[in-house]
């Protein structure tokens, strides 16, 4: 029975989550508006970059609302770090360590309530992509990128929880958030790889999160297929399996302390 | 008079020194200034850098260089907000309260905060000019640009700066100055500091080419790229100018009330 028990766990951590976007709606507006200016600016800014011989799409609008998704999980999974260090600073996560819920499930339940935060930013950017025309990524290729944004709020997460573990104060708030924004940009967010300049090419060559945007992409920019998938999803898995031994680690130190 | 000019100077110069410290000493004031600015640098000119080959591009040595221009407003527009969210700090804190009851000028009080931001332009200037030498930028304006970008982004950065003082004063609250990040990167991708007008998607496009932050951008770009241009340095200065009107305009309109309110 103690499944069953872990997961009521979870799921009261996911509905608490749940509840402060109900009780405090503003407080997901950041999430929501700046992967909009992002992607909104971008357009506007390079959207003639498709002109570049090699440039594997016709619409830039296309090519970078899987990148702002991406950023707008990246806000969602580095806020659940943010809310955990205000809730160590408050007390109330000491509170949460001295039950008998087991460490795992404590770091499911946050990182669960991020995966499904993201999907709020993720819709509110498609929405935005398609009426200003971007193409439709049909229904596989949306599912496949809704699937990556979650996986990518699980990795921020992961990373957000660490951090907050590690500092334990909304200090680190900006740590948080720029960390995951680099892994996010230092991909071939802006262009394909073979147009990439210098330093970023060889960063995003070895980048895990290329995979993910890539994978990510496929939808809007050209067909779907598995050889396109999986490299995704296994740095996704590799990223949060990473970050989640820090994480849990970090509540070990916690609880010990 | 001349006496109660010198004070009102050494007030302004110890704020300034003030902002200066405080900036330096509180990552999240220092962080966006320095930090992010010089990560989209990297980050566009890796991503975007092949436009130089875009047809219309207009003849420079490197995206780089024509970059820096951009980076350098990023930069002073993100210290006037983070000198207005200090200034909105103060106030809650009460400290600026305490100077406002001592016998010196208001104007003094929101001038040092002022001087400390536009100081902090001039070594963001440096900084972004540091690199661009560095990573192979030669400006072609000589010496003499340089210290003409120095001053122009000083100026630029108090301008922008009396806009965040504004605020904080009207409103007294470092939340609201800092709900307004998002804004300084919608004007930014409104302007040509990051792409030139005639490449841009409308209606971006047609916005940038009247865009006040558009002509601050030449104004610096063309020393780093061309030389210098008479025509682009004086519309450049003429925002700067108007901006700073603006800026100093409502800040001393914030001043009036909160004297009104009795705060």
């Amino acid at each position: 029975m103690s499944w069953r028990a872990d997961f009521e766990m979870v799921w009261a951590l996911v509905r608490r989550a749940a509840n402060e976007i109900l009780r405090v709606p503003g407080a997901a507006i950041p999430g929501v508006l700046a992967p909009t200016i992002f992607f909104l600016g971008i357009t506007s800014v390079f959207g003639n970059l498709t002109l570049l011989p090699g440039f594997d799409s016709d619409s830039y609008a296309s090519f970078i609302v899987p990148v702002s998704m991406m950023q707008g999980a990246a806000f969602t999974g580095a806020a659940t770090g943010v809310n955990l260090a205000r809730d160590i600073e408050q007390g109330w996560f000491d509170r949460l360590l001295a039950s008998p819920a087991p460490r795992p499930v404590l770091l499911a339940g946050l990182v669960g309530s991020a995966a499904l935060r993201s999907l709020i930013p993720a819709t509110f950017l498609l929405v935005i992509a398609l009426a200003i025309g971007a193409h439709w990524p049909g229904l596989d290729g949306l599912a496949i990128a809704l699937i990556v944004v979650m996986g990518m709020a699980v990795v921020a997460a992961t990373w957000g929880t660490s951090l907050a573990m590690r500092f334990r104060t909304q200090s680190a708030a900006p740590l948080m958030q720029a960390g995951m924004l680099l892994l996010v940009f230092t991909t071939t967010a802006y262009a394909p790889l073979d147009l990439l300049s210098g330093w970023l090419q060889d960063v995003a060559r070895i980048n895990p999160v290329t995979q993910v945007v890539e994978a990510a992409r496929q939808g809007f920019v050209g067909g779907v297929s598995w050889d396109e998938t999986w490299p995704g999803l296994v740095a996704l898995a590799g990223l949060a399996a990473f970050f989640t031994f820090f994480a849990l680690r970090g509540m070990r130190r916690m609880a010990r302390a | 008079m001349i006496e109660r000019l010198a004070a009102n100077a050494r007030v302004v110069g110890a704020l300034g020194r003030r902002s200066i410290r405080q900036t330096a000493r509180r990552p999240q004031l220092a962080a966006p200034l320095i930090v992010f600015p010089t990560l989209l640098l990297a980050i566009q000119t890796g991503g975007a850098g092949r436009a130089v080959d875009l047809p219309g591009f207009p003849e420079v040595q490197s995206f780089l260089a024509f970059m820096l221009a951009g980076a350098m407003v990023q930069s002073v527009m993100l210290a006037g907000n983070s000198g207005g969210i200090a200034l909105a700090i103060d106030l809650e804190m009460g400290f600026t309260d305490r100077l406002f009851a001592a016998p010196i000028s208001r104007f003094a009080i929101v001038l040092g905060r002022l001087a400390g931001t536009a100081a902090l332009g001039g070594l963001t200037a440096v900084w972004f000019l540091a690199i661009g030498i560095v990573f192979g930028v030669t400006i072609e304006g000589g010496p003499l640009a340089v210290v003409w970008i120095v001053l122009l982004v000083s100026a630029a950065a108090l301008a922008f700066g009396g806009i965040g003082a504004a605020i904080a004063l009207r409103s007294g609250k470092a939340s609201v100055v800092q709900g307004l990040f998002p804004i300084v990167f919608v004007i930014l991708f409104l302007s040509t500091a990051f792409f030139p007008a005639n490449l841009m998607i409308e209606p971006a496009a047609t916005v940038a080419e009247y865009n006040p932050l558009s002509f601050i951008v030449e104004g610096l770009r063309e020393p780093i790229v061309a030389g210098f241009n008479g025509e682009d340095e004086l519309a450049a200065v003429a925002s700067v100018l108007g901006i700073g009107a603006v800026g100093l305009t409502l800040s001393a309109a914030a001043m009036r009330g909160r004297a009104r309110r009795g705060q």
